[in-house]
């Protein structure tokens, strides 16, 4: 980790120790996040993201086992986790921390107690459930084969029996999450597909054992146990799919912060919580931090980029009293905040609260699945009940007989492609897009995104990427360019990092201006050849330039030598890769587009003509509030709007809108409010989540018509009382695999596309004007 | 008839042992970093179990 050229040292040990610090908070947190032990030890868990090789597991655990106290240490390459137990009574966290940045491993400490403990627990149950019940299935079927190839007489009542005994603890153990969920459903008064399955698994183990007993031909115990195997299969594909997603996401950075540097009245730092910061206490925000809590600056003057939370993409410069929101970046100078309200109480906390309030609509959603559960269940319960009655007329009322035929119904119909046609096209569906980068957060965000018929887009962060670019490189003569590079070096200011890269595609070789200071707020300054030099806000420059160079409206930048006229430099935000294409090929489909966005309205306006849109589908300077009535505004007039965001701000818009998608770089809130997350730097993954959707979603609808056409052949066999588990076990297997092997389809349609290179990967940048 | 008293026990006593071994195996963790264990098993100096 050497940031350090020679002459920046001073600015390097300032540095330093804001790293010290740093490391000071993270140990504090790992402290205060570990998990005691019975023998009196405690386990701590990290984060780290940046392990990516198996070289990484012998650095980290060699690294970690030498701290003294340190009583085992486990990489988990996997999750990119590493949890580490310590000894009774070691002190041993910062040490933990500082040997993981030492070796060049940014960690977050995680919180054990509020761990995805349930999640894992319920798909190790899942599995477990399924391994009872493939082991109970397919011995059921030896005997079930025995049973339909001859075996007769007291060869076959045993054979029911052995049956019987293997069949009974399977269905009890193995069914439950479907008699849960089932019951669930029942108590609110309402049928899901969890409904016909238990009625029919339980009925047909029911019936089964009353043959069983009587000494009778059929038994259908290998019915139910592969119904239930071949469902709890699609069941465990959708839980690791939302597992694995869950995983993906949390895996990303975390903005914002768990706990705050207070400032104590003696001058000390101590770690808090966020939960425990009240109104008045200090905080110290260090470089490249977010600040923790909504307050006012009280010592110390920085620019800040609030992007996040308001959705402004240019830095803004707050000095003393100056007011500040959880979640904004400091970005050139140290500073103190005097915190103005708890820290539950932020502006981050509220737009959370306007979120869980929007998602609340959203719960409403009946998912297609549902939806044909509500119709084909009591459609089948109809058709036995009817079946039943028929028969005891015709047979003048024979008990036996009449039932027998209704409960095969009951079987036949029970709805096993039908439990397996939505999960298992979800899960490949997912599949597809985690190839191309794109994570889905939750099973109903396909259907809801081929729903979706009009789209709504935030600016900053979303159809640009936040990085501002240099205007007009070329124009700015070379000297002017490798001056002002020198002084931008030494500043972490956006607009530094664009003349940097600026500077370095025309070939600049930059050197840093010695004793080059940042001013907050204002800008960079160095003294070259006896002579004072400045890049920064114009008004500042101007003091020391001959002449002034001018404004060039938004986010202009100038340069001076004491005494020369200045120079001055404009910025313009870039728009992400592939937001040109993307949105055009969005309109030209007449998919309407619109852009709300926090930033001002002549930025706003600038990025909605690049990118081609009406003006009337332009707007800035929305607040959270705004963007959320709009959005519900348009889901009043029956739209159903896809809305792409990333900020804080836009989170409450995200959860309301019929389907959303977010950036990997946005912020907590953001990803969580949305159902689809993009790790790739390009806008056409809406497109092409798009795309996948539409293909998952007629896959879904062919699987119901296929699973429908089963029953179409099977149901008049088992009416007319012609259904034998011999049949039953036919059908309900080739059923079950023609759905699976129709959900393929769509990873194969992909492969094949893959020749084909997207029109966006070749794309460079679009700057916009 | 005999034959599958003996038989039919031993079948399903092989399944149970399987399905024992399975369950075991998802206990005491062995898929709980699936990807770490295909790398550790080309580290050199880690010549003990995981512990």
């Amino acid at each position: 980790m050497s940031c350090c050229g020679g002459n920046i040292s001073a600015d390097c040990a300032v540095q330093s120790t804001q790293a010290g610090d740093r490391q000071f908070l993270l140990a504090e947190e790992l402290e205060r996040s570990a998990r005691q032990l019975p023998d009196g030890s405690s386990q701590m868990a990290l984060s780290v993201p940046d392990i990516h090789c198996p070289a990484c597991i012998t650095t980290i655990e060699k690294s970690l086992s030498a701290i003294e106290g340190v009583a085992n240490v486990r990489v988990n390459f996997t999750t990119r986790r590493v949890t580490v137990t310590v000894k009774p009574d070691a002190d041993v966290a910062l040490d933990i921390v500082r040997s993981l940045g030492a070796s060049g491993y940014p960690a977050t400490p995680l919180d054990l107690s509020a761990d995805s403990a349930p999640a894992r627990k319920e798909s190790a149950e899942l599995l477990k459930a399924l391994a009872v019940a493939g082991f109970a299935a397919g011995n059921v079927m030896l005997l079930s084969v025995s049973v339909w190839s001859g075996a007769d007489g007291a060869t076959r009542d045993f054979f029911h029996l052995v049956s019987a005994l293997i069949a009974l603890p399977a269905v009890a153990y193995s069914g439950r999450p479907f008699y849960r969920s089932a019951w669930r459903a029942l108590k609110a008064r309402k049928v899901n597909m969890d409904v016909p399955i238990t009625l029919g698994v339980l009925l047909a183990t029911g019936m089964s054992l009353f043959e069983t007993f009587m000494g009778e031909h059929h038994a259908w115990f290998d019915a139910s146990l592969t119904l239930l195997f071949f469902l709890l299969i699609g069941r465990y594909l959708d839980h690791l799919m939302r597992e694995k997603a869950g995983a993906a996401v949390s895996r990303l950075s975390r903005l914002a912060a768990r706990g705050a540097a207070v400032v104590g009245a003696d001058g000390r730092i101590a770690y808090t919580p966020i939960d425990e910061i009240e109104p008045g206490m200090r905080v110290s925000v260090a470089l490249g931090e977010r600040v923790p809590v909504d307050g006012v600056i009280a010592d110390g003057a920085s620019d800040f980029d609030r992007s996040v939370v308001t959705g402004e993409s240019a830095p803004e410069a707050l000095r003393q009293g100056s007011r500040v929101l959880a979640g904004d970046l400091n970005l050139t100078a140290p500073v103190v905040v005097e915190a103005r309200v708890r820290g539950r109480e932020t502006f981050l906390a509220e737009m959370v609260r306007m979120m869980e309030q929007a998602e609340e609509s959203r719960a409403r959603y009946r998912r297609i699945a549902d939806r044909f559960a509500e119709a084909y269940a009591p459609a089948v319960h109809i058709l036995a009940a009817l079946t039943f009655l028929g028969w005891m007329a015709w047979t003048r009322g024979d008990w036996h007989l009449s039932v027998m035929t209704a409960v095969a119904v009951l079987i036949i119909t029970c709805p096993c492609a039908l439990g397996l046609a939505v999960p298992v096209v979800q899960v490949v569906g997912s599949g597809v897009l985690l190839e191309k980068g794109i994570l889905v957060r939750s099973g109903s965000a396909f259907e809801r995104m081929a729903e979706a018929n009009c789209a709504v887009f935030d600016k900053t962060g979303t159809l640009t990427d936040g990085q501002p670019v240099l205007i007009d490189t070329n124009r700015i003569d070379l000297r002017t360019l490798s001056a002002a590079a020198s002084l931008a070096a030494a500043s972490r200011h956006p607009y530094s990092a664009a003349i940097m890269r600026a500077a370095e595609s025309r070939g600049i070789d930059v050197t840093l201006a010695g004793g080059a200071r940042e001013h907050p707020g204002h800008g960079v300054e160095a003294v070259v050849d006896g002579r004072r030099v400045r890049l920064g806000r114009p008004d500042w420059v101007a003091e020391i330039a001959a002449t002034d160079g001018g404004s060039a409206g938004h986010g202009s930048v100038a340069f001076a030598i004491e005494g020369a006229p200045a120079a001055s430099l404009a910025f313009r935000d870039r728009l992400r890769a592939g937001a040109v294409t993307t949105v055009g090929a969005m309109t030209a489909s007449g998919f309407p587009v619109e852009i709300l966005s926090g930033d001002r309205a002549d930025v706003v306006h600038a990025v909605g003509d690049a990118l081609g849109l009406a003006d009337s589908a332009v707007h800035g300077r929305l607040l959270p509030e705004d963007k959320i009535a709009h959005v519900e505004a348009l889901k009043a007039t029956g739209r159903r709007p896809l809305m792409v965001g990333d900020g804080i701000n836009d989170a409450p818009a995200l959860a309301a809108a019929h389907v959303s998608m977010a950036p990997g770089s946005a912020s907590d809130v953001g990803r969580t409010a949305s159902d689809f997350v993009f790790l790739r730097p390009d806008l056409g993954a809406v497109a092409e989540a798009r795309r996948v959707s539409q293909r998952v979603l007629s896959l879904v609808r062919q699987n119901f018509g296929l699973a429908l056409a089963y029953n179409a052949l099977a149901v008049p066999i088992a009416v007319f009382g012609y259904a034998t588990p011999l049949i039953a076990a036919i059908a309900m297997s080739t059923s079950s695999m023609i759905v699976v092997l129709n959900a393929l389809r769509l990873r194969l349609g992909e492969r094949s596309r893959r020749n084909v290179v997207p029109a966006f990967e070749q794309q460079a940048p679009e700057p916009a004007e | 008839m005999t034959n599958l008293l003996i038989l039919i026990p031993v079948a399903l006593g092989l399944g149970a042992i399987g399905l024992g071994a399975f369950i075991w195996s998802l206990k005491s963790g062995q898929f709980d970093d699936p990807d770490g264990d295909a790398a550790r098993i080309l580290l050199d100096d880690d010549d003990r179990p995981g512990s």
